[in-house]
């Protein structure tokens, strides 16, 4: 080990030709977008408009191409395991040794979960939420920029693992011992460490944030029981997130320390206990599937009450529905290790506690109905992906409830069964919740529609790929298939897994229409321009505004009077109304501080990783001096002058007026 | 076409499922198995009675209030205490009913609970290692590797232990599997209803041989059959690779592996002819051993023997670890004062 790089050698450059082939790809596109971005002299756009950006609708938008981006990585690992098993039956062993296979299942699970579903939700929570409660911006403008770097920065060291060294080969829990460096002496589960570490320290500063947003900088006259679903959904997520993720913080803290510093909190030996980290584990990462599905739950909400042209059934059922369901997800976590030897009594409470979150579950699909009920629902892409989701959900919540059986889960435990009933939820509920509200926000974020033939063509492949690659799962974990296999010998099995394979390329063929549907929206868009603002007949605040909003979002804060605050404004005349004058308004500026701190923090990670100490202390220190810095800078913000906003608003009320 | 083709793949899931579920947890050969399958299929019975009605009317709803269809419409009716009442409770109900059942099945399946029979249990002694299962037989003085044998209707009682990293020991024909974790003892109890060869595996990923940590669980027709197999076990009259003796050095061997593999070879099954009666205590405890020798009583040096010389103990105290019963665990507080009990909470601790 050489002081200046630590363990990093020429050792550490990949052999395997499907990873250089990869890492070819990726360079070569790499050099294409920055060929692009440098031709069209786009790079003082991105760095000034973008990178550098604290404005929350840009910072979603970020965020939503992370999520893209993430999504296309973490499904090439899913196809890659597909055809593993598709190929590796009847005792062959296919193409992938357990020792790239193994990092790639770890890999798709951390990168779907914390690097794609993520940051998708905060994506749009973050264009959204401050629009639908009337507020300018977030709480703390220049902290949801460094949240997002630091998310990034995540996404950083993980991809770089895929050239450098390793991943992790334990599974996306990393349970010790395994993940100890007894048995995990490579740099795979430091990646993990570190990558996780980081962006779920800026998942913790953005709940902080918007949570402070909410409570604090609602429009006049919009209480909590005022507020938007979709606001209440994210506002739940928040807290679970603020009470979650530092549980995260500290078990990794604790299982760093165990490896870099010979401590024993989970090794086998020295007093050390691994079923402490299966339990800390999971006190966070049940919430976490909360955090990911309540804010789609919202999407829906908002979804069927536009559509349908109608308020939402049972707004306050709602409220408290999702109330009971963030405060259940911190008393069920002991059903992800039934099978751990807790005594009867343990189980059967953790057990009922898990059904017990059906009950609200269920009541929010039964408002959603009940919405429905008496409407006039137009058929739109959003739509289809919420009657996708609730026919999907509804199956993947019945086995979630079979699985909370203890007696059921004895034997369905880690099997197929498990998986399909996860990717159930998570694909038919946050997935499918996140696509529906990224089509219908699309045009309020970007100013112009997305194409509708492509967008239902990708739901069709999304839906269909969903049951022919999941469907089998259920059988095959009947058929005693348990998850993590490299290879199988049971020809029972196979018929099964080729159909599954068929499945994921289905939904690869969804996820093409998607990309497609992208760039066929952009090339068109000054045909599918929306200028009025309001392209569904919205009932929220987000739609009072013009597509994409003005970058101050309210030239005058709106009084609000009901839960569907434009409808009324529209119904009350209000809306749309232009004014004599305007106020100075006060924005913050935006700041390079974010992104340095961003970059730093990577070098902090990677040095961690790599044990290249002096690095390590740079990027540490650095990082915080750059924090205090920003934080005593005084020129943080500025003025918008009442003859910009006059300018501004009136061409959006022509517009309007147009429209 | 494409419909054609989902009705076919709808065929061939239905057939599937109801024929192709040979070998697996729908195809239980013991007590455990079938009462669990029994459960997975009253539970899911139970709430088809409310997924069924819910994707129907979301199906019907749907098209029976798509916009230019003109049905009654009411875009400001947003609540109605009868219908809220009605969706609250119907779930509430379900799960009250869902909720019995599992408070009952979870205390009736308690892996920890003997099995009733009018025949004794077999003992059998299980550890995972990377990536083989090791099983000894304590009271019949022989060991196995890869491969359990046990006579059919007679219950076995397992205790469960690991090597290094955590695997889940299960036979998805017999019923329930347990987690194998190091320095820790778990416990299962199964049954074999008829005879048969059954796959065992560890459910639990634990590193790069996992995929080929599988066994056969054998349970032959008759005791006399089974009391055969372990004579030929001892005298070494068996087709397999034999061992003898089964003691520290021969276990060591055999938990030999390399830790960051590529590519790892299952284990051949093997047998051991005898062995040495503490192999399986003094493995669980020897993790307590370095942080033993710094936190224990004074002038004392750890020697596991002490332990397993009231072996019993160390059993009980490790299923406290896992399984919180109140009753057990006071008693043994009352009972055990003696030091090797100390000690052993000590590096509980």
């Amino acid at each position: 080990m050489s002081a200046l790089l630590g363990k990093l050698s020429w050792d550490a450059l990949p052999y395997d030709p499907i990873v250089i082939t990869t890492l070819c790809v990726v360079a070569v596109l790499g050099c294409v977008v920055a060929f692009l971005v440098i031709k069209n002299k786009l790079l003082g756009v991105l760095w000034n408009d973008w990178l550098t950006s604290v404005d929350h609708k840009k910072l979603g938008i970020m965020y939503i191409v992370l999520a893209f981006v993430m999504l296309l990585r973490g499904f090439a690992d899913a196809i890659m395991m597909r055809l593993q098993l598709a190929l590796a039956t009847n005792g062959d062993p296919g193409y992938l040794p357990p020792s790239h296979y193994d990092q790639i299942f770890t890999a798709h699970g951390v990168i779907m979960i914390i690097f794609m579903a993520m940051p998708f939700m905060i994506g749009l929570m973050n264009i959204i939420v401050p629009l639908q409660i009337g507020a300018r911006d977030v709480a703390f403008p220049f902290l949801n920029n460094l949240s997002f770097w630091l998310a990034v920065s995540g996404a950083v060291l993980i991809n770089i693992s895929l050239g450098l060294g390793e991943f992790a080969k334990t599974g996306w829990v990393a349970y010790p011992p395994l993940a100890g460096l007894q048995y995990s002496p490579g740099v795979g589960v430091d990646y993990y460490i570190w990558a996780l570490q980081i962006s779920g320290i800026g998942t913790t500063l953005t709940a902080v944030n918007f949570l402070a947003t909410v409570f604090k900088m609602r429009t006049p006259g919009m209480k909590l029981m005022d507020m938007p679903i979709f606001t209440w959904t994210c506002t739940w997520a928040n807290i679970l997130i603020a009470a979650s993720f530092p549980i995260l913080t500290a078990v990794l803290a604790m299982l760093t320390l165990d490896r870099y510093l010979d401590f024993h909190f989970f090794t086998n030996d020295g007093g050390g206990n691994s079923m402490m980290y299966i339990n800390l584990f999971w006190a966070w990462g049940h919430p976490e599937v909360y955090i990911l599905v309540l804010p789609a739950f919202g999407i829906f909400s908002e979804i069927v009450s536009t559509f349908t042209g109608k308020r939402l059934f049972g707004y306050k059922s709602m409220v408290w529905a999702t109330a009971s369901i963030s405060i259940l997800g911190f008393i069920v976590w002991l059903h992800h290790f039934f099978t751990m030897g807790s005594s009867a009594n343990v189980n059967a409470f953790f057990g009922i506690m898990t059904m017990i979150i059906a009950v609200p579950t269920g009541v929010k699909l039964f408002n959603w109905l009940f919405t429905m009920y008496r409407g006039r629902l137009r058929v739109t892409v959003p739509v289809l992906w919420t009657l996708g989701f609730m026919v999907t959900f509804t199956v993947g919540g019945m086995t979630g409830v079979l699985l909370a059986v203890p007696g059921a889960d004895y034997v369905l435990h880690n099997s197929l069964f498990l998986i399909a009933h996860f990717h159930n939820t998570i694909i038919g509920g946050a997935v499918f919740g996140y696509l529906a509200g990224f089509t219908f926000w699309f045009p309020k974020a970007m100013g112009f529609h997305l194409n509708v033939k492509l967008g239902k063509a990708a739901f069709w492949c999304w839906l269909v790929g969903f049951f022919l690659a999941f469907m089998p799962l259920y059988v095959l974990g009947f058929l005693g298939m348990t998850r993590r296999l490299n290879h199988t010998d049971n020809p029972d099995w196979n018929i099964w897994l080729y159909i599954a394979l068929v499945g994921a390329f289905v939904i690869m063929a969804g996820i093409i229409c998607q990309l497609l549907q992208l760039y066929v929206s952009f090339r068109d868009r000054k045909q599918n321009l929306d200028t009025t603002g309001d392209p569904w007949n919205g009932h929220t605040l987000e739609w009072s505004t013009a597509s994409p909003p003005q970058f101050y979002n309210f030239a005058e804060l709106p009084v609000v009077s009901d839960i569907d605050a434009f409808t009324d404004m529209k119904e009350k005349g209000t809306a749309y109304v232009r004014k004599a004058s305007y106020a100075p308004i006060h924005m913050p500026k935006n700041t390079k501080a974010g992104i340095i701190i961003g970059a730093l923090i990577t070098a902090f990670g990677f040095a961690m990783i790599w044990h290249i100490w002096w690095l390590a202390i740079v990027g540490l220190v650095g990082s915080i001096v750059t924090f205090i810095a920003r934080a005593y800078t005084k020129d943080v913000d500025y003025y918008v002058q009442p003859d910009e906003i006059a300018q501004i608003e009136n061409e959006h009320l022509d517009n309007v007026a147009k429209g | 076409m494409l419909t054609r083709i989902l009705s076919k793949v709808a065929l061939a899931l239905m057939v599937g499922l109801l024929a192709g579920c040979q070998g697996g947890v729908l195809d239980p050969k013991g007590q455990v198995g079938i009462e669990e399958k029994q459960l997975i299929i009253v539970a899911t019975l139970l709430m088809l009675l409310v997924v069924i009605p819910v994707i129907f009317m979301t199906l019907y709803f749907a098209w029976k209030y798509r916009e230019g269809r003109d049905e009654i419409y009411e875009p400001k009716w947003s609540h109605s205490t009868k219908i809220e009442t009605i969706v609250w409770s119907i779930p509430i109900v379900i799960v009250i009913i869902l909720g019995v059942i599992t408070w009952k099945s979870t205390h009736s399946l308690d892996p920890y609970k003997p099995l009733k029979s009018d025949k004794d249990h077999i003992n059998v002694q299980v550890v995972s290692m990377n990536w083989k299962w090791l099983f000894i037989y304590p009271d019949l003085g022989i060991a196995t590797v890869n491969e359990l044998r046990f006579p059919a209707n007679v219950p076995v009682a397992f205790q469960i232990s690991s090597e290094g990293t955590m695997n889940s020991f299960f036979i998805p024909q017999l019923g329930s599997q347990i987690y194998s974790m190091a320095g820790m003892v778990t416990k299962l109890h199964l049954i074999a209803n008829e005879p048969g060869s059954f796959d065992g595996m560890s459910a639990n990923y634990s590193g790069a041989g996992f995929s080929g940590m599988k066994f056969k669980a054998i349970a032959t027709p008759t005791e006399a059959d089974f009391d055969a197999w372990v004579e030929g076990v001892k005298a070494g009259t068996h087709d397999v690779i034999n061992n003898g003796v089964l003691n520290q050095a021969s276990y060591e061997k055999l938990a030999e592996h390399e830790i960051d593999a590529h590519h790892v070879e299952p284990t051949p099954v093997q047998y051991y002819n005898s062995i040495e009666s503490s192999i399986f205590m003094d493995n669980v405890m020897k993790f307590m051993k370095d942080h033993g020798k710094v936190e224990l009583l004074e002038g004392t040096v750890f020697d596991s023997k002490m332990i397993h010389d009231n072996s019993a103990h160390g059993e009980m105290n490790h299923g406290e670890m896992n399984q919180s019963d109140m009753n057990q665990s006071d008693m043994n507080h009352g009972e055990s004062q003696d030091s090797s009990h100390d000690m052993h909470m000590e590096a509980e601790k």
